[in-house]
């Protein structure tokens, strides 16, 4: 959007940041923006840059309001919050040109620090909270709560809105209701008679949110464990996937918990490390249950050993990789699609997994559920490969919906009665040629009785150090792999899909890759686009390949994992792929988008006319 | 190596346990372990267990990790489901194995290798976890798969049939099952199996984690002169504190003890664990006495065997901690678990 736009046409279409220090209660501060400005019937998008620590370091939260709905976040600013001294010389420098900065006027900044093509607003907020509230922690929280009441004024927010949310979220302390209301107030108020209440760019309210929710993805995940009907989950705590189990574990607490004798219809274990929680979730899951371990990068290393174990021995279990920045420890509170590859061929020998890439928390909601449909229909691990940014921030997303003729696909288990009619019973023949073998459950039945093991078996479950025995096994497991291809879920097409060139892309890359196709479109240029949804690759993702000339692959990582993978598991020519990669650890923009591929066909036009 | 199979023949005159089955229906496949090795002696004291105990074959669930003593578990109870997973990492197996389904009993098999060394951290929390299972380490002090290194249970000064001498101290897993606050520590020598057979028993009933360390020489690896593990120093060194017999529920105790040297110990599902102390004034129920006991005993060079610490495990038991129903969740009708549409759409309000 450019800044020397009139302002009719900035209504419902800018940036907010705030500047805070974590531990300050700001969050609480912007989330009410936030959620007043989703109320208001505009789309938003929230964004938080939050340091992996507790107290004292810089945080940053970005709410993008845009009336059009888009999905990623823009990548400009035009209302800064600089509320940190410590990063204000560098949140001065982010504003767009023609934005405004507000800042803490108590203590004057140096004039060094403005810029010429910027408007910059003080409010005393420390001494307005100073005069109003006792005690030093108070004081700190309500200066942030006092600085939403100068945003609604400035953006003209119904206080109103405001009110019933503060109203709302206190419905049980209402002294605290009424004193983050005075707070709110005191800011409004200065704001209206010292700034220039509203801004050109501001909220005028829409009906564009109905029918929608704003929600995390990790929430929706782990509410989607909920309807799949999953009874244990077991995890090791661990940067960014840590809020999937606390959610599962709130849900049930509110759903699966017998109100008349207190009992709970799960089990939530948090192991000692990532390894035991896997092997947790492959022994329930063996067992019968449906079982699940939210991780990240550094757990999925942790959990090698054990995914190839229940590869090889057809034990089915669902892995949640919150993607986050690696190499090693890397950047926790950052996001990254850097677990493609680790994810796909997991563990030692000739192993390959089936992959989920929900690009937003709807997704995560109904591919968890999917998650636990494929890996009991094909007995072997699956992983759903979502990341911090769809994990962690507030999305805005239609309403998560569920049909209540659902019931889990537990695949090919043996009943008691079934097993009983048989004459004997072998675990890994291949009756329906289909690569997938009958299991039964402990407990059931002493003829169904046999034994998983890791080490070297045939198709009747026994030990076996034969080549033929052994190969023809293996061989099973690729087939059980191709019957994969099949069911897993289908990629999504936009475009008619017989333009010359476009773009493939997964997960969290979604909102920025169909902005960036409008702003294309603008330009006269026509992308097909291709969101792969699962691996393995299905027949539609070959075609797809075949069928463009060019095609951009668009990651975010610096190694191309996903093209790497396209590579290795198609049939699509090396060079036909043009990797598009983000790996600064920062949400995707749909401006990257735009400029990587500008660059690409400026490039190859140059090249069309030299060889002319 | 291909596996074999046992003929499954019964003799009409073998005695029957009270489901109508003979011992052989509570073997499995051939053992391939060494002649004389002393976990194929174990393995014969748990199918003589579960006999007794008249289990019904299907109610078993058997875990190992990897190793001489991880492959047991094929050798006994073919009826009952087996998980020979990976190396040191059973406890985390049998912790979700049982989360899904508490109805069944647990029974893992473990070596000094597998348990101390790489899957120690697995068994503390495990213990810790207080699963309801029994965990049985056939401890022989040396690596018999990899040929002959020592273990983290070789006692210092112990010499490897090489002849190098042991230096670095060794864990035991009973001081470690009793500093972590395990509610049944035991320990065994494998071939006694007349105080091995009742411990099984008992253990299998303790409702929580019950740890058995049967010391159970490897005949090709570390039976030689200069091993503190070997058959001859270990008959020589053990030494039986507390003489445990296992009485199933609803049957009367014959033999009646002397006043004050026997104590019974009721099992959750009414059995009963009869307890002879051997050490006058040795009392299995003080975990810090036994620790010192314990400690002290093996300073001097002693395995003090027999059912060293016994306590309620009840309270602390995984599922009693996280409130579990009685039935297995794996057998919880999916009706139950979902919320239903009308619940999420009511849900959904709170996300606007």
């Amino acid at each position: 959007m450019p800044a020397d736009l009139p302002a009719q046409d900035r209504l419902n279409d800018f940036v907010v940041k705030f500047a805070n220090v974590n531990g300050t209660g700001s969050a609480s501060a912007n989330a009410l923006v936030m959620k007043a400005i989703f109320r208001s019937g505009v789309p938003v998008i929230g964004k938080n840059y939050f340091p992996s620590n507790i107290q004292g370091l810089p945080t940053w939260y970005e709410i993008r309001v845009t009336r059009d709905g888009h999905m990623a976040r823009s990548g400009r600013v035009d209302l800064m919050l600089a509320m940190n001294l410590e990063t204000y010389a560098r949140d001065v420098r982010e504003v767009s040109p023609g934005g405004f900065l507000l800042y803490d006027s108590t203590w004057p900044r140096s004039t060094l620090l403005t810029r010429d093509d910027i408007t910059v607003l003080g409010v005393p907020l420390a001494k307005v909270c100073n005069e109003n509230f006792d005690g030093v922690r108070n004081r700190i929280l309500m200066k942030n709560i006092c600085y939403a009441g100068v945003v609604a004024a400035l953006l003209a927010i119904d206080l109103g809105v405001i009110r019933s949310l503060v109203t709302e979220q206190y419905a049980r302390k209402p002294k605290l209701a009424d004193a983050n209301m005075k707070a709110i107030e005191l800011g409004f108020n200065y704001a209206k008679t010292h700034l220039p209440c509203p801004l050109p760019f501001r909220i005028a309210p829409l009906n564009a949110t109905a029918g929608h929710v704003l929600i995390d993805g990790n929430t929706a995940a782990g509410l989607g464990c909920v309807y799949a009907g999953a009874t244990v989950g077991a995890w090791y705590p661990i940067t960014p996937s840590t809020s999937l189990m606390d959610a599962f574990r709130g849900f049930c607490e509110s759903f699966r918990v017998d109100r008349a004798t207190g009992e709970r219809n799960y089990v939530v274990l948090q192991a000692e490390d990532e390894l035991a929680a896997i092997g947790m979730v492959i022994g329930a899951s063996w067992n019968g249950a449906r079982a699940f371990t939210p991780t990240s990068g550094p757990g999925i290393s942790l959990m090698n050993e054990f995914v190839g174990l229940a590869y090889y021995a057809e034990v089915p279990c669902v892995i949640f990789d919150v993607q986050r920045v690696g190499p090693s420890t890397g950047m926790p509170t950052r996001t990254q699609q850097g677990d493609i590859l680790l994810a796909a061929y997991a563990s030692h020998g000739d192993t390959r997994h089936v992959l989920l890439f929900p690009a937003n928390p709807e997704e995560c909601f109904h591919l968890a559920v999917a998650a636990f449909d494929l890996a009991e229909r094909l007995q072997t691990p699956v992983f759903v490969m979502s990341d911090l940014d769809i994990g962690m921030n507030d999305w805005m997303c239609r309403d998560l919906k569920w049909d209540d003729g659902y019931r889990p696909d537990r695949g090919k288990v043996l009943s008691n009665e079934e097993i009983e009619k048989l004459e004997k019973f072998y675990r890994f023949v291949d009756k329906d040629g289909d690569g997938i073998a009958y299991r039964t459950l402990p407990g059931v039945n002493a003829k169904g009785a046999y034994f998983t093991r890791g080490s070297g078996h045939n198709q009747f479950g026994a030990y076996t150090e034969d080549s033929a025995e052994y190969q023809d096994l293996l061989d099973r497991l690729k087939r059980k792999f191709e019957t994969a291809k099949a069911w897993v879920p289908k990629p999504v097409l936009e475009g008619p899909g017989t333009r010359d060139i476009g773009i493939v892309s997964i997960g969290s890359c979604d909102g920025a890759v169909r902005e960036a196709l409008g702003m294309l479109a603008g330009r006269g240029v026509a992308l097909d686009y291709l969101r792969v949804r699962a691996f393995p690759f299905g027949p539609e993702v070959e075609e797809f390949l075949a069928r463009h000339s060019t095609v951009f692959v668009l990651e975010q990582n610096r190694d191309a994992q996903f093209r790497s993978l396209l590579t290795l598991e198609t049939a699509v020519e090396k060079r036909k792929l043009h990797s598009i990669l983000h790996y600064d650890g920062m949400p995707l923009a749909a401006a990257f988008i735009v400029e990587a591929v500008d660059r690409a066909l400026g490039q190859s036009a140059r090249r069309a006319v030299a060889s002319r | 190596m291909t596996s074999t199979t046992k003929p499954k023949l019964s003799h009409p005159s073998l005695p029957k346990n009270e489901l109508g089955l003979t011992r052989r229906e509570y073997e499995g496949g051939m053992s391939t372990l060494c002649a004389g090795c002393g976990h194929d002696s174990i393995t014969a004291a748990i199918v003589e267990a579960c006999w007794g105990l008249s289990l019904r074959p299907e109610q078993l669930v058997k875990l190992s990790g990897i190793g001489c003593s991880s492959k047991t578990t094929a050798y006994f109870v073919g009826g009952a489901h087996g998980f020979n997973s990976v190396h040191g990492r059973m406890p985390s197996i049998a912790s979700g194995a049982n989360a899904a389904n508490r109805e069944l009993y647990y029974i893992g098999v473990s070596g000094d290798g597998d348990s101390l060394s790489i899957g120690l951290g697995q068994l503390a929390h495990a213990i810790r976890r207080n699963v309801n299972m029994l965990y049985m380490i056939e401890n022989n002090g040396v690596y018999g798969l990899t040929k002959g290194q020592f273990s983290a249970s070789a006692d210092i000064g112990s010499k490897s049939k090489k002849g190098d001498a042991n230096q670095q101290p060794p864990v035991d897993p009973v001081l470690l099952a009793l500093s972590l606050g395990a509610t049944f520590v035991a320990r065994s020598f494998s071939g006694d199996k007349q105080q091995l057979v009742p411990l099984i028993q008992a253990g299998l009933s303790h409702p929580g984690f019950a740890i058995i360390d049967v010391l159970s020489p490897c005949v090709t690896f570390n039976d030689h002169e200069g091993s503190t593990k070997s058959y001859a120093f270990t008959r020589e060194h053990y030494h039986a504190a507390v003489e445990a017999d296992f009485v199933p529920p609803a049957r009367e105790i014959a033999v009646e003890y002397d006043e004050g040297s026997a104590t019974v110990v009721p099992m959750h599902d009414g059995s009963r664990v009869r307890l002879r102390k051997l050490d006058p004034g040795y009392d299995p129920s003080d975990r810090a006495a036994a620790f010192t006991y314990i400690a002290e005993k093996l300073k001097q060079g002693e395995y003090v065997t027999g059912l060293i610490h016994v306590a309620d495990g009840s309270a602390s038991e995984m599922h009693a901690i996280n409130r579990t129903p009685a039935i297995a969740l794996n057998k919880i009708a999916y009706e139950k678990l979902s919320p239903g549409a009308a619940t999420l759409a009511k849900l959904m309000d709170s996300y606007r």
